[in-house]
């Protein structure tokens, strides 16, 4: 902006004051700092232990590194939230997410609550503690610029319709990955069935204040974009608002029920317990 | 081996470029230059070609299962199935196929996954990610290349309540699929040594990979 008439920004004095008079100015989507001065923590949880707490725009992203035993609770505030999740092992973020072995070593390809999100290593990176029937799709991954520009006009991260690669990219970035570690996620709050001809139907659920509740299994990377999920025909650029409550946690506990459910999720658990005794003994080397 | 050279030859016009015997368990690459056919054969039946893509000119936009089904708002990959990049454009496209229909939803093996779906006692043995990766490090790519892929010959239906598997394949000996090389497209293959379920019948066998220039 040119502009010859006077503004309040005209010295550094004048710049700083208008910057800091911004200050406590709040909106609907944002984190709240600190994250235990969150006013409605998750029931039964000490606002002491929460580690994060945000609400996230449609069109907008998040990433989390939390520990192991944390817990991450997403919220579909107004009903038409779509978050993609990507996971990745922090610190050894070639292993991450991969939900071809998801689906296949679970035998289902709709995951729910009790599910495992497996690594390409053999190892389980999250559990599924709480879900509804039917909000979780591992075969859609994400929208694409290309995508976003036939439907919306337009797709740039920078712009009005965001396509859901390019935040993932934009997000592992800033951790020093790139678009190579942008593997195939699962999408979170819209359902999607497979007809027996081999035909996708996603179903917008519309069900405000839906919430999945993921537990971090290994200590991990979680990165969740909200944008309108790829089989989305909407041609307004659609997504609400998303809630990001993270709280600390115990591991899961050897004689916890979600390891013991399959024989598949038993050693799933075994091969994580004998890499993290393992990563444990490094000594922080992650 | 000793291949019938007829088996599966049908229809095969043009300038062959490349033609190989790809045999069971091992890896394979090459790079299809863009209006080049690839033509797969499954020489005895039966056998899964674990199979990545990737852009040669730029191997950061590769294959992309999802991109895929969401193109074609389908999951299985048949005749007239444009195979999509990452960024959604068509990488290459089936042509034909004498085999009803292929997966792209269940991965490939590996000796970890392995130890999920069958016990710890599978872990020694071989398995698609070792060809890919030993594969991979010959053009420069690594373990984080590995992304979705496609599994010709090997079928995986979903059950209306989800149920998903490698149950018994529908295809045969002589059987086929023609890829069309939409842009230049590198082409990496584990012919998958599975023993555990039936996606090679359990005996994994040699396939055939013919590239040609239709003239």
């Amino acid at each position: 902006m040119s502009s010859t008439t006077p503004t309040d920004t005209a010295t550094t004095h004048a710049a700083r004051d208008h910057a800091r008079a911004m200050s406590g100015t709040t909106v609907d989507t944002m984190p709240t700092m600190p994250p235990s001065a969150v006013p409605d923590p998750p029931v039964g949880v000490d606002p002491a232990d929460v580690l994060w707490e945000e609400t996230v725009a449609g069109g907008g992203y998040t990433q989390l590194a939390v520990a192991r035993g944390s817990r991450i609770r997403l919220v579909d505030l107004a009903g038409d939230a779509c978050a993609g999740v990507l996971v990745h092992r922090f610190g050894r973020t070639a292993e991450r997410l991969n939900v071809a072995d998801t689906v296949k070593v679970q035998w289902q390809a709709y995951p729910g609550e009790g599910s495992l999100l497996l690594s390409d290593m053999g190892r389980v990176l999250m559990s599924v503690r709480s879900a509804p029937v039917g909000v979780i799709d591992a075969i859609c991954g994400t929208s694409n610029l290309r995508r976003n520009e036939e439907r919306h006009g337009d797709g740039a991260a920078d712009g009005p319709s965001p396509n859901g690669r390019d935040l993932f990219a934009v997000a592992l970035g800033k951790r020093g990955m790139g678009r190579r570690d942008v593997a195939p996620n699962v999408n979170l709050f819209k359902r999607v069935r497979v007809a027996p001809d081999g035909s996708l139907q996603l179903t917008h659920l519309d069900a405000a204040g839906a919430e999945v509740l993921l537990v971090a299994e290994m200590d991990v990377v979680i990165t969740i974009v909200d944008v309108p999920h790829p089989l989305d025909q909407r041609v307004p650029y659609s997504a609400g608002p998303l809630r990001v409550t993270a709280w600390r946690g115990e591991p899961t506990p050897g004689n916890d029920p979600i390891r013991t459910a399959t024989p598949e999720a038993e050693r799933a658990f075994l091969n994580t317990d004998a890499e993290v005794a393992m990563n444990d003994l490094l000594g922080g080397v992650r | 081996m000793t291949v019938d050279t007829d088996l599966g030859t049908e229809g095969m016009t043009g300038e062959i470029v490349r033609d190989d015997i790809i045999r069971a368990r091992a890896p394979w690459s090459a790079v299809v230059a863009a209006g080049e056919v690839l033509r797969l054969i499954d020489l005895r039946g039966n056998q899964a070609i674990d199979c990545l893509l990737y852009s040669a000119a730029d191997p950061v936009e590769r294959y992309s299962a999802p991109d895929t089904f969401v193109g074609q708002g389908n999951v299985y990959l048949v005749a007239g199935t444009v195979l999509r990049t990452t960024e959604g454009r068509p990488l290459m496209t089936i042509l034909d196929s004498t085999c009803a229909r292929h997966d792209t939803l269940g991965g490939a093996c590996s000796k970890e996954s392995n130890t999920l779906r069958y016990g710890h006692h599978t872990h020694h043995q071989h398995a698609c990610v070792e060809n890919f990766v030993q594969e991979h490090l010959r053009h420069d790519l690594g373990k984080r290349d590995i992304t979705s892929n496609i599994n010709w010959f090997m079928n995986v239906p979903v059950e209306q309540d989800g149920t998903l598997g490698i149950v018994d394949g529908i295809s045969a000996p002589g059987l086929w699929v023609d890829v069309r090389a939409e842009m230049d497209t590198l082409v990496i293959i584990s012919n998958c040594p599975q023993v555990n379920n039936p996606c090679n019948g359990f005996d994994p066998t040699p396939v055939r990979a013919v590239i040609r220039r239709p003239s």
